[in-house]
């Protein structure tokens, strides 16, 4: 598998591992891994994966236009292209991007949605709201997407301020992996909340590039 | 701040220690903001005129880089924190002094969400600015909006949301006030994160506030149309 670092993938995303071919995946920098193994599993050759900056994740209001930018400099050199993102925070600005450019995107809400699976995260979510998830990247990367941007490094009495409504951490992981669960744990700890490991897969994602990879 | 640039506040004039107040509000300093309202009130400022010129008028400047992207969060945060502080003080001396009361509002975070900093935030600038505002916590249902709008003879109707999951409730809200044929008694104001201009038009809100001061900017021009069509 490529070797990528996540500070990479937050910062700068990841460029196509091709300038051509069939499908192009424009996909959010949290996802890169997941996305590459699934490519990998699969033997999804056809697919080529490109990342905006995974920070984006923290900063939506980016997305939709960042998406345009690769969807408009690519089109061209791909006979298809798939956005890898769900809704994101963006307000259903990127469903009508999307709409706009005519291409197809992940269904849901975000990440934690469809590696739940959309619909089973609909009815936990009835229940969870008071939950904070984590996936892998976010568990690896927690410093950069929470700690840091949220002034705790800094402020920690701001902790409260931000998690006091917060009773639980949910690290929905992707992989069996014991040390991010440690650091998962670690991570519900400093926000002084109870901890969940919860092991969803790819969920969603997987189905929806599996009905990409056959158009 | 090191020892030699120490400020004592209580040497500063007036115009000094208000200027010195917006720098401490700035950069959160709770206990300094405390001082500064304390040594105001000392020196018979009235309790309005403490809260429009040094707090406010310092969390206009917070509010303004916030927007422009100098300041972030955590500096609101510890900025809303410093004038919190100050408020404490201020709030049952502004209802003993009888300051002029603007409006009201009741804000709230709708069902299934737990997000307050923002309405939060919008309910210190707005009593800031002279509103009195109920504030009923996250993960209200639509009945808690109607029967708080009620109880407190509300003139606005605030909604906040932060997830994307959660800001369609908004709607819920509305649609169930225009069935009760309350919709029109209210001004209905909605904000967070993830909402937009276009959002806002499509639920049937009256106004969509990018941030706190934007929410009491509206307030203000709503509450002043109102009187001006009372008056007509």
């Amino acid at each position: 598998m490529t070797q990528i670092s996540d500070t990479d993938l937050t910062q700068g995303g990841l460029a196509p591992e091709a300038n051509a071919g069939r499908i192009l995946l424009i996909a959010c920098g949290a996802l890169a891994r997941e996305i590459l193994a699934l490519k990998e599993q699969n033997g999804w050759d056809h697919m080529v994966l490109t990342c905006l900056p995974a920070i984006y994740h923290i900063q939506p209001q980016k997305i939709p236009d960042a998406v345009k930018t690769v969807v408009k400099e690519r089109r061209d050199q791909f006979d298809q292209i798939f956005v890898v993102y769900a809704d994101c925070g963006t307000g259903g600005l990127l469903q009508n991007t999307c709409a706009e450019l005519g291409v197809e995107m992940v269904a849901g809400p975000h990440c934690y949605s469809f590696y739940e699976g959309n619909d089973r995260f609909a009815e936990l979510a009835e229940h969870e709201f008071t939950s904070f998830y984590l996936t892998d990247f976010l568990v690896r990367q927690f410093d950069a997407f929470v700690w840091k941007p949220m002034g705790l490094d800094r402020h920690p009495e701001l902790r409260d301020m931000y998690f006091g409504n917060y009773e639980k951490l949910i690290y929905q992981a992707q992989t069996n992996d014991p040390a991010l669960v440690e650091k998962a744990r670690d991570c519900a700890d400093r926000l002084g909340l109870a901890f969940e490991h919860r092991f969803t897969g790819y969920g969603d994602l997987e189905d929806a590039l599996k009905a990409v990879a056959a158009d | 701040m090191s020892d030699e640039q120490e400020i004592i506040l209580s040497e500063l004039n007036d115009e000094e220690l208000v200027e010195q107040m917006f720098d401490d509000l700035y950069d959160g300093m709770k206990e300094e903001i405390e001082e500064g309202v304390n040594i105001l009130l000392e020196r018979g400022w009235e309790p309005y005129r403490i809260l429009t010129e040094a707090l406010v008028g310092g969390m206009t400047i917070v509010g303004a880089d916030f927007r422009d992207g100098i300041l972030f969060v955590p500096e609101v945060l510890l900025a809303a924190g410093a004038m919190k502080g100050g408020m404490a003080i201020l709030k049952p001396l502004l209802a003993e002094t009888g300051a002029p009361r603007v409006g009201k509002m009741v804000i709230g975070t709708v069902k299934g969400d737990i997000h307050d900093i923002g309405q939060n935030l919008v309910t210190m600038m707005m009593e800031g600015a002279g509103f009195e505002v109920m504030n009923i916590g996250i993960n209200n249902p639509v009945e808690n909006y109607i029967d708080a709008a009620k109880e407190f003879d509300a003139d606005i109707v605030g909604m906040s949301a932060l997830l994307t999951t959660t800001m369609p409730y908004m709607k819920i809200v509305i649609d169930s006030m225009v069935e009760k044929g309350i919709r029109d008694d209210y001004v209905i104001m909605v904000g967070g994160a993830p909402l937009n201009e276009e959002f806002g038009k499509a639920i049937g809100a009256d106004a969509y506030c990018r941030d706190a001061a934007v929410a009491v900017e509206m307030a203000k021009d709503f509450m002043g149309r109102k009187h001006n069509s009372l008056s007509a």
